[in-house]
């Protein structure tokens, strides 16, 4: 996985790891995190006189890495969700007077921390039921609360809103103050920009350049990572013109408790972007579009001018519509089963005539690796053991063997490598060509901005503007995504208050 | 050319039944020249076959992430109720031929409708199977013997000794049950293994979230495997009535815990997300045969069969276990 890689990390500095999906920055953490063993090579801990001392590999784990003020914080969320945040904060770690725990003094703490991270919530509800950014603060919080001297952050901003993302790089520069060493691991390079001293590159397990940030700008870093010059990371399509069928319309779209008013026309060879903050409803909307929501009596979905009300997700597929799940390792794919299966999942009544045909199946898989670039030598692993990179295509594929003409593509390219991400967007792009109609949800702006025809804004449960032309830019989603802004009448916006 | 390949390491697991099956069929001949006579052999396979043909169904409950403790009462419910058919009708039909096909088909009826209704308080009512299925097996068997007054309802001896040929009949010098056991086998192994719901199944028990969204009609999938667990019973049935032509409140007794536990010697996992059929049939067998082998040994107390069963399902779990988490991504 990782070959012959020298790393010094100081005190007081946040360096950040760059590189591809599969690069090995989450496994070179995770040696370091006591999570993965190391096979060869040395590790060395300064201890509190400051003088490295060397650890004994074999028996390196994330025990003993925590106790020593190490702290790997996981690309994927580990808190106990019928916790509360106290306990979450403390667990493992509780605070004891005599035999009992000293509940009062810890939720002190936490909240104190939270408040540090400007996260407003009530502590003693259980995780489970906040939001998943909120869960992201949480467990910052938590290893915040552990004293740590090298704290590793994969990826926590995948999940955090612009501005829950601004108050960890607030707590990240308060951290280093106190000369906390933190390793920060990113695919949003501004970020990087933004709170990095040193930057790191990863290339197929190998350490290819460490680099001051102040002499890189993004272009650099992104040309770092991929190996090679990025051009047009998004491709140009030509709008539909105006005679294009509409194939999708969504008239007084409700559903009882999360979605209030949506309204919208998709055209056939259209890029719909859905901008909006998280928990603004996009999600909800796009689930009930495919009917795992109920709309309401009064909203009206038409595809091709068709009423239409789906009970299930398979009556959406066979009316052409498909969703490709924002999270795809919790509801896209079946981490533990074989690829193929995953491929074929989703459009299974194609290859089978009573008995399921496998060759067929195996056929049209190995197709899809051609056409979705699935880059594997070895196509027998898991689902699970694919890099975000190869998930996304694999999903990709799944989603498309049903071959829908209306795609719904939630985040396409959340935590996933720059030369992947302009992978994908090529694709959707040549589909929005060949003639079908998409919708993009994306909390990306780059990305909304750059591949979008017109760009729909959610906030609070409402589809409060279509932006297009030259009014697609940031600052003007930005204002109907707060809510500063809106194209709803007066009469629309009582009807959801 | 690609191959659809189930994860590597159950290529070493799928031969670990097999294994421990051959061993306990050396150590059995070892034991007592009598195992080997084909009098033992064929009852070793007809008595595997009550066990093996629930525990068939089982697999696909447990492959699809679900559990129902209810077949050893469904059972003898379901017994039960044949009993009481066959005996009510035989004034009015005058062919028993005739009234034992209506008590079989009615068999297959109430199977599949005690199978619905676990399957659809499972998914609709959304209670955990667990549950539902501990509170049918507590009504079943109190029906039962309710049914039997406390005692023992025995069918008419006339009826019992025409139908008493389904079990101790044999087609080519095999049992009939044994030939019912291995069709069902093949049934399921092609259901499970080759077939879209299969597929489903699978799927499902691997990560319900995922099947809903691959636009698996998920609670369908779910119900169907009860009911097919119920019309597993009611053949399982179907063939053990004639054996003793009696039915009470003892009947089908710790059923459910042997077909569990056929299962999860076999190699599916309880979790649900893999399942094999062979592998049923297999622990069936295993656990048939260590009965057999303790009745031919003076070694160890037949008394102490559970404990052997007990100690053989752990290992099963522990070596199924094991290998799972080297198969874990890290």
């Amino acid at each position: 996985m990782l070959s012959n890689i020298d790393l010094q990390i100081n005190r007081g500095e946040v360096l950040a790891l760059l590189g591809e999906n599969g690069a090995g920055k989450s496994t070179l953490v995770k040696l370091i995190g006591g999570y993965e063993t190391v096979s060869g090579g040395t590790l060395q801990l300064a201890n509190q006189a400051g003088k490295l001392e060397p650890l004994d590999t074999s028996t390196w784990n994330h025990a003993k890495a925590e106790a020593q003020g190490v702290i790997l914080i996981h690309q994927e969320l580990n808190l106990a969700e019928q916790l509360n945040a106290v306990e979450n904060v403390f667990l493992g770690n509780e605070i004891r007077r005599g035999l009992f725990l000293d509940k009062r003094q810890m939720l002190e703490l936490t909240q104190e921390y939270l408040s540090i991270l400007d996260c407003d919530i009530d502590p003693l509800v259980p995780v489970g039921l906040l939001p998943v950014s909120v869960r992201q603060m949480i467990e910052i919080a938590k290893a915040y609360a552990k004293n740590s001297t090298l704290l590793i952050l994969d990826e926590p901003t995948a999940v955090l809103t612009a501005r829950e993302s601004e108050a960890l790089f607030e707590l990240v520069d308060r951290l280093t103050k106190q000369g906390v060493a933190i390793v920060y691991i990113s695919h949003k390079l501004d970020e990087i920009e933004r709170i990095a001293d040193r930057v790191v590159v990863l290339r197929d397990g190998e350490l290819i350049g460490d680099y001051d940030a102040k002499t890189l700008n993004k272009d650099d870093m992104a040309r770092l990572m991929v190996g090679r010059e990025l051009t047009n990371l998004f491709p140009t399509v030509a709008p539909p013109d105006s005679t294009s069928d509409v194939v999708l319309e969504l008239k007084n779209g409700a559903v009882p408790g999360l979605i209030y008013n949506a309204s919208f026309q998709l055209r056939s060879g259209e890029i719909l972007g859905f901008a909006g903050l998280v928990g603004s409803g996009r999600t909800a909307l796009m689930e009930a579009i495919i009917g795992l929501h109920r709309f309401s009596k009064s909203s009206t979905l038409l595809v091709r001018g068709k009423p239409v009300s789906f009970n299930s997700l398979a009556a959406a597929r066979d009316a052409g519509l498909a969703y490709l799940t924002k999270d795809r390792k919790g509801s896209g794919l079946l981490l533990n089963m074989s690829l193929p299966i995953n491929f074929s999942l989703f459009s299974l009544h194609n290859f089978s005539n009573g008995l399921i045909n496998t060759k067929k199946e195996a056929i049209a898989f190995s197709e899809a690796v051609d056409t979705f670039e699935i880059r594997l030598k070895d196509l027998s692993i898991n689902a699970g053991n694919l890099s975000g990179g190869n998930q996304q295509k694999l999903l990709l594929a799944k989603v498309m063997a049903a071959e829908p003409s209306i795609i719904i593509i939630d985040e396409p390219t959340r935590g996933i490598d720059i030369g992947t991400k302009s992978q994908i967007y090529h694709f959707i792009a040549r589909l929005a060509e060949k003639g079908h109609a998409i919708i993009m949800v994306s909390s990306d702006m780059m990305e909304v901005i750059g591949l979008s025809h017109r760009v729909a804004v959610m906030c609070r449960g409402q589809l409060v503007g279509i932006l297009e032309g030259e009014h697609i830019q940031e600052h003007e989603i930005m204002r109907y995504a707060a809510g500063l802004e809106s194209q709803l009448t007066e009469e629309g916006e009582q009807a959801c208050a | 050319m690609l191959e659809i390949k189930m994860p590597r390491s159950i290529d070493l697991k799928t031969a670990g039944p097999f294994v421990a099956l051959i061993a306990l069929f050396i150590l059995g001949a070892f034991v007592n020249d009598a195992f080997l006579s084909s009098g033992n052999l064929s009852n070793i396979l007809a008595r595997s076959s009550f066990i093996g043909i629930v525990a068939i169904g089982a697999t696909f409950v447990i492959t699809a992430g679900g559990i129902d403790l209810s077949v050893g009462s469904m059972a003898a419910f379901i017994s039960g109720c044949m009993i009481l058919i066959m005996n009510s009708l035989m004034d009015h039909i005058e062919s028993i031929a005739v009234l034992i096909l209506i008590a079989i088909l009615a068999s297959a009826l109430i199977g599949a409708a005690a199978g619905c209704i676990n399957g659809l308080l499972t998914t609709k009512a959304k209670i955990e199977a667990f549950i539902v299925t501990l509170g049918t097996m507590g009504i079943y068997r109190s029906l039962i013997t309710y049914m039997a007054d406390g005692g023992t309802l025995s069918l008419n001896f006339t009826v019992g000794d025409v139908y008493s040929e389904v079990y101790y009949g044999t087609l080519l010098g095999v049992p009939y049950p044994v030939w019912v056991f291995l069709s069902v086998a093949i049934i399921g192994y092609v259901l499970l293994n080759k077939t879209v719901f299969g597929r489903h199944c699978f799927a499902i028990g691997s990560n319900e979230k995922v099947a809903l969204y691959s636009a698996i009609h998920v609670d369908r999938v779910k119900t169907m495997t009860y009911i097919l667990q119920g019309v597993c019973v009611s053949i399982a049935t179907i063939i053990y009535v004639p054996r003793l032509g009696s039915a009470s409140g003892q009947t089908g007794v710790l059923w459910e815990l042997e077909a569990i536990a056929a299962v999860i010697i076999g190699g599916t996992m309880l979790k649900g997300g893999y399942g094999r059929i062979w592998g049923t049939v297999v622990g069936a067998l295993i656990l048939t045969l260590i009965g057999n082998i303790l009745n031919l040994t003076d070694m160890i107390s037949n008394y102490l069969n559970g404990a052997v069963q007990g100690i053989i399902v752990i290992a099963a779990v522990y070596l199924q276990r094991g290998a799972w988490r080297k198969q874990a991504p890290s």
